[in-house]
């Protein structure tokens, strides 16, 4: 009887989530697909400020220095959903204002971008940090040996400074990539049909909260496994030729 | 390229009166060194004389307080702060300067075959596959070729040191610079270092050789120099030197070592 009720139970639920109407798969689907976009243009945007951020840190002068220290300070401080909120009330507003000074009227602008616009600033304060500190890790003699042999600064960069740090920058930049998916859910809150709000609107629609929330869970769950192992790759190649502390092979 | 067309009879160095203080200290207090080509100039001195600091003017690692580098007739141009004033100059005379540190300072994410490769192929614009060629050549020379595609911290010291000579090799230098290159070795794998800069003495290759090997640099000097202080208290042909030094500190400091 149990039984029964489960595998009944299942069915449902599986209709429910069936990829065609009236199934709500597809709308999980595209929400996910959303939510993907975004983290990986955030997480983008705020490696290349991160990167700026770093150098400006390290090598800048006193007010490139305060300035990033202030971005960086302000960003960590603050919770993410309250900087979500104003970042992007404070950027449309802005946007707005600016075309309608110039004589255009309001500008619809895109979900995907605002989001990206929103995410990655704040990524960038964590990047900036994730890797000055990978910055600082990289033995000194070997910028050293680039600048004797002639490297132009932007070579050195390219070729010495950003490789060797990769090793010790992927554990973290692993967990800002996870942080960037996961904080997508918060853009729900400005209305983004990102998997979360998707997600809500599937169960609200249909009551049936406990499977879309389980099955959202489980995307969420699926996207951190698969992240877990490109990144377990890329940390191993850019851990070459430092032999690991279990020893063994090359 | 070259601005100052280099006379065909230039010395291959000359460092003129450097002198660099690091706030109060002062360092070099005014060190003249001339090598001409096929020379090789032995540094010598206790610890904190200024060896490294007089080696890593030559290629303004560190930028000189004041004095003049001259490398194949060509003078680098400095700002009145002493700092290069030409980056693009800068940089290529670094690059015709091998230098080799005490402490290897290979890129330890490249292979040895990239170690070699990477200056002439991203500094000095040499193909891949002539730079690759040349490296295995050169990586041969020192008795590593079989570690072409091995990773720096796989090998010992004294084969990272190698590797690293054949990376200061293959820009083809018109000076080689050395730094205590055996101080960090283990005693059993000193010798096989001197006996690759040993060879390179003997074909001819112009050095400045900063080394605690007094018996080396006796053997492959053509002069040497014993800094004290920043200065240049004696220096002279290896043998008189050695045998018959004049200054009561480098007959101290030749005794301190024995
Ligand atoms: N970047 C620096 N800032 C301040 N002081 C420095 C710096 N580099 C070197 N010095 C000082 O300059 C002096 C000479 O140092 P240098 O490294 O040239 O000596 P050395 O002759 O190479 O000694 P060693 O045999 O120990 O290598 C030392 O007193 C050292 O502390
Ligand atoms: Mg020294």
């Amino acid at each position: 009887m149990v039984l029964l009720i489960d595998l009944s139970g299942l069915s449902d639920a599986l209709e429910l989530l069936s990829l065609s109407p009236p199934g709500w798969g597809s709308n999980l689907l595209r929400g996910l697909v959303h939510s993907l976009q975004i983290a990986f243009g955030a997480f983008g945007m705020g490696l290349v400020i991160g990167l700026f951020g770093a150098y400006g840190k390290l090598y800048g002068g006193p007010i490139t220095r305060d300035l990033l220290a202030i971005y960086t300070t302000v960003i960590r401080a603050v919770p993410e959903l309250v900087l979500i909120l104003i970042l992007y009330y404070v950027g449309t507003d802005l946007i707005n204002k600016a075309s309608q000074a110039m004589g255009y009227g309001r500008v619809e602008i895109s979900g995907v971008i605002a989001g990206i616009w929103v995410l990655g600033i704040v990524q960038g304060a964590y990047a900036t940090e994730v890797l000055r500190g990978a910055i600082k890790a990289v033995p000194p003699g070997q910028i050293e040996a680039a600048r004797a042999f002639g490297m132009p600064t932007l070579t050195l960069m390219r070729r010495v400074t950003i490789p060797a740090m990769m090793g010790f920058a992927t554990p973290g930049l692993a967990n800002l990539w996870l942080i960037a998916t996961k904080d997508t859910a918060l853009l729900a809150i400005v209305g983004f049909n990102e998997l979360t709000l998707e997600t809500r609107q599937a169960a609200s629609s249909t009551r049936a909260y406990f499977t879309f929330f389980l099955a959202a869970g489980a995307l969420y769950l699926i996207v951190t496994l698969g992240s877990g192992v490109v990144f377990g790759r890329i940390e191993k190649w850019a851990r070459r030729g430092q032999p690991s502390l279990r020893g063994g092979g090359r | 390229m070259p601005s100052d067309p280099a006379p065909e009879d230039a010395p291959a160095i000359q460092l003129i009166d450097l002198h660099k203080h690091f706030g109060e200290l002062e360092v070099l207090k005014g060190v003249s060194v001339e090598a001409r080509k096929g020379d090789v100039v032995a540094i010598i001195g206790g610890s904190g004389s200024g060896k490294s600091t007089l080696l890593r003017c030559t290629n303004f690692l560190e930028t000189p307080s004041a004095g003049r580098v001259v490398v194949d007739g060509e003078e680098v141009r400095v700002r009145a702060d002493g700092s290069p004033a030409d980056r693009r100059q800068i940089e290529r005379i670094r690059s015709r300067l091998g230098m080799v540190f005490q402490s290897f300072n290979l890129w330890t994410h490249r292979t040895l075959l990239e170690n070699v490769t990477e200056v002439p192929v991203h500094v000095l614009g040499v193909s891949r596959d002539k730079a690759s060629e040349q490296a295995l050549v050169l990586l041969d020379r020192v008795g590593l070729r079989d570690k072409a595609d091995t990773y720096p911290a796989y090998l010992s010291g004294g084969q990272q040191q190698r590797a690293a000579i054949a990376r200061a090799l293959a820009v083809e230098p018109s000076v080689m610079l050395f730094d205590e290159p055996t101080s960090a070795l283990d005693p059993e794998l000193v010798g096989e270092v001197l006996r690759v800069i040993r060879d390179l003495a003997d074909e001819g290759r112009t050095m400045l050789l900063v080394t605690h090997e007094m018996k080396f640099a006796r053997e492959v000097a053509s002069e040497v120099i014993y800094l004290y202080e920043g200065r240049i208290e004696e220096k002279g042909p290896p043998d008189q030197l050695f045998s018959d030094p004049r200054s009561e500190r480098l007959k101290q400091f030749l005794q301190s070592i024995h």
